[in-house]
């Protein structure tokens, strides 16, 4: 996609040299054409014109193809998308990172990084976010869970001041949600959007040094390669965007992302698209801000993911369904269960279920698997298990009933499901 | 105002462009179109030629020279805004502290720099070769400085014009291409205006040139303003327009 670097340099009249056999061609052409000019039109009123017209048309072309040195090096490297991307070195991502936010300024280390209240956002007739309250605490990793459509990046856009709540209220980084604090909180955040939003023309260094202006970073070299060797891209820093892989473009996305020390981070499916290499590494680098001191607020689909990163999730359906520990989740939505599975089908069940702290039971998946609902599955264990060896029944396995992330969030999707219907 | 934030926006747009195929296409090949037809037409003026056949051939030059600044910057400034949109970096920036007044006046600028610098050597070729080669008869009407004033404040004035129209346009627009074939055909009628000038309908003077100048000043600064406006970030991120009007029941 890039344009033909035939001539290096950076400026008219600085360093040029043709790079390439077509850089070559174009030069000769024009000396031969200025040559035959001054020689064949002598005596002509045309040959100042024309000789001003080769010099005129050389030096069009050439300003026009030539390119700075690291894009042209990075624009003959476009095949080196299809090597490995660099492993990442946690030790040194982390030091990066503890020098990245080392100069952070955090308003209140008491107030929470983000406070929600009664959030409304509507799109014409449509209600996008309805009435949502919640808040973070500084260092915090939040997930914020939900289907497609359930408003998750609406509100992320307004925490981030790119849009307009149409009712509620909230202070993020100490800052109440107003138009006229937009430049201020805007300093204190970062966003990451689901697709990396890069300058494919550009290199990896000017990504980041463009922001870094934005941002009006002091030292800004010093930050972009603090922020590369965070996300391991040190190497790759004059390679352009556009031959990058996804995995790597994201990265880049999460490096501009930290490159401002900012007191919340929003990412917004930081993982979406990436294979199980690279969606560890940026797990890994999620860990690694929570390690220092950054709230982050983790939009994202993948539930393992969330219950293995975050501190706290809220599952949004245009309205907060809940919100909490994924732990507090289960046990609020789900009761505490045993699973026993036996050879053959009991032929009393009732009788050898009738132990203390058994609640009820029921069948799972097939006559010999029961499923019991239990007050404190430590406790009643071994008490199930002596009346199954009492019954006789030839016991395979007497497990803890596990819910996932993943059940709370179906049975609050399908409950919306219900709702709905 | 933060000069900074302004410096690095035009940095990253003069690095795009030199990258962009199409940018630099139409960037190396219009200029080329402007340089060389006023060439063949003056060169072609005899010495002998009569006072209107010379006004007329001069009139070309002048009007081909302010047609530069008002069609070039169109093809840079229409993209600054929906090719961002478009390519997904749009929101990105729009999350950092940069606000749009300055975002736009980067914009401009990157646009501004490489058309009117392209426009000016363009004429400054085309004054060079005219001295150099052309009738005396030619000279004589070129070098006059009424119009050489109007040549020199009205090529930056138009570009502007040109440019904030463009950027209009870009925030309005879904497409880029749609984007800079409006920009272009926005900015012709302003053409019509310098015609009356280029053939001496109206006889140019230092006053009345320095007068329109200023006249188109301050149009652009008012472009500027309404730009600013139009640019509004819940429209450019959702392609709904702002509601400003809080519900109070829920505050």
């Amino acid at each position: 996609m890039s344009s033909p670097h035939w001539f290096q340099g950076r400026r008219i009249g600085l360093g040029w040299r043709p790079a390439s056999w077509q850089g070559w061609v174009v030069t000769l052409v024009s000396v031969a054409a200025l040559v035959a000019a001054v020689t064949l039109l002598r005596g002509s009123s045309a040959r100042a014109p024309v000789a001003i017209l080769v010099v005129a048309v050389y030096s069009i072309v050439a300003f026009a193809t030539g390119g700075s040195r690291a894009a042209t090096t990075a624009h003959s490297e476009e095949a080196r998308d299809d090597e490995p991307e660099p492993s990442v070195v946690p030790e040194e991502q982390r030091r990066a990172l503890r020098a990245l936010s080392s100069g952070r300024v955090v308003s209140r280390s008491d107030e929470p990084a983000l406070v929600v209240e009664h959030l409304t956002k509507r799109f014409g007739d449509r209600v996008a976010v309805d009435d949502v309250s919640f808040s973070v605490a500084p260092g915090e990793v939040f997930g914020f869970l939900g289907p497609n459509g359930a408003g998750k990046t609406t509100t992320v856009r307004m925490l981030a001041t790119l849009i307009e709540p149409t009712g509620g209220a909230a202070r993020v980084a100490g800052l109440s949600l107003e138009p006229e604090n937009g430049v201020e909180i805007r300093k204190r955040v970062a966003v990451m959007t689901e697709t990396p939003g890069l300058y494919l023309r550009l290199t990896v260094a000017e990504n980041l040094e463009y922001f870094a202006g934005l941002y009006e970073l002091a030292r800004p070299r010093e930050r972009i390669e603090l922020a590369l060797a965070a996300v391991n891209l040190t190497n790759r820093a004059s390679d352009v965007c556009g031959s990058l892989s996804k995995g790597l473009r994201q990265r880049v996305a999460l490096a501009r992302s930290v490159l401002a020390e900012p007191a919340i981070v929003f990412l917004d499916e930081p993982t979406s698209g990436l294979d199980p290499v690279a969606s560890r590494e940026v797990h890994e680098l999620i860990s690694s801000l929570r390690e220092h001191g950054t709230t982050v607020f983790l939009t994202t689909h993948r539930l393992e993911e969330a219950e293995r990163l975050c501190d706290r999730v809220a599952i949004l359906n245009t309205s907060l369904r809940t919100i909490g520990r994924p732990d507090e989740l289960r046990d609020e939505l789900f009761r505490k269960a045993i699973v026993v599975r036996t050879a053959a089908p009991l032929n009393d069940p009732d009788a050898v279920f009738a132990v203390s702290g058994i609640e009820g039971w029921d069948t799972e998946d097939g006559p010999n698997r029961y499923l019991l609902a239990v007050t404190d599955a430590r406790v009643v264990a071994p008490d199930v298990t002596r009346a199954l060896v009492a019954a006789g029944a030839d016991v395979l396995s007497i497990t803890e009933a596990h819910h996932s992330l993943e059940d709370v969030y179906l049975e609050l999707v399908d409950d919306n499901k219900e709702d709905a219907s | 105002m933060s000069r900074q934030r302004i410096t690095s926006v035009v940095r990253k747009e003069v690095r795009e462009f030199r990258r962009n195929r199409f940018v630099i296409a139409t960037m190396g090949i219009l200029p080329l179109v402007f340089l060389t037809s006023p060439l063949l037409t003056i060169f072609r003026v005899p010495e002998s030629a009569s006072g209107t056949q010379v006004k007329a051939a001069v009139g070309v030059i002048s009007l081909l020279m302010l047609i530069i600044p008002v069609v070039l910057p169109p093809v840079i400034a229409a993209y600054s805004v929906v090719g961002e949109r478009d390519q997904g970096t749009l929101e990105p920036v729009l999350t950092t502290p940069i606000p749009a007044s300055e975002l736009l006046i980067g914009k401009a600028a990157a646009a501004f720099l490489p058309s009117v610098g392209l426009a000016y050597a363009i004429y400054a070729i085309v004054l060079i070769a005219i001295r150099l080669g052309a009738a005396h008869v030619v000279r004589t009407v070129v070098f006059h400085p009424p119009e050489l004033i109007a040549q020199l404040l009205f090529i930056p004035l138009l570009a502007l014009w040109s440019i904030w129209l463009g950027i209009a346009v870009s925030t309005r627009t879904s497409d880029v291409r749609v984007a800079q074939q409006l920009a272009t055909l926005a900015g012709l009628p302003v053409l019509g205006f310098t015609s009356l000038i280029s053939f001496q309908i109206i006889k140019p003077s230092v006053p009345l040139a320095i007068g329109l100048a200023l006249a188109l000043l301050a149009v652009d600064v008012g472009a500027a303003r309404i730009v600013a406006r139009l640019f509004d970030r819940e429209r450019l991120v959702t392609g709904h327009r702002a509601d400003t009007r809080r519900a109070k029941a829920t505050n």
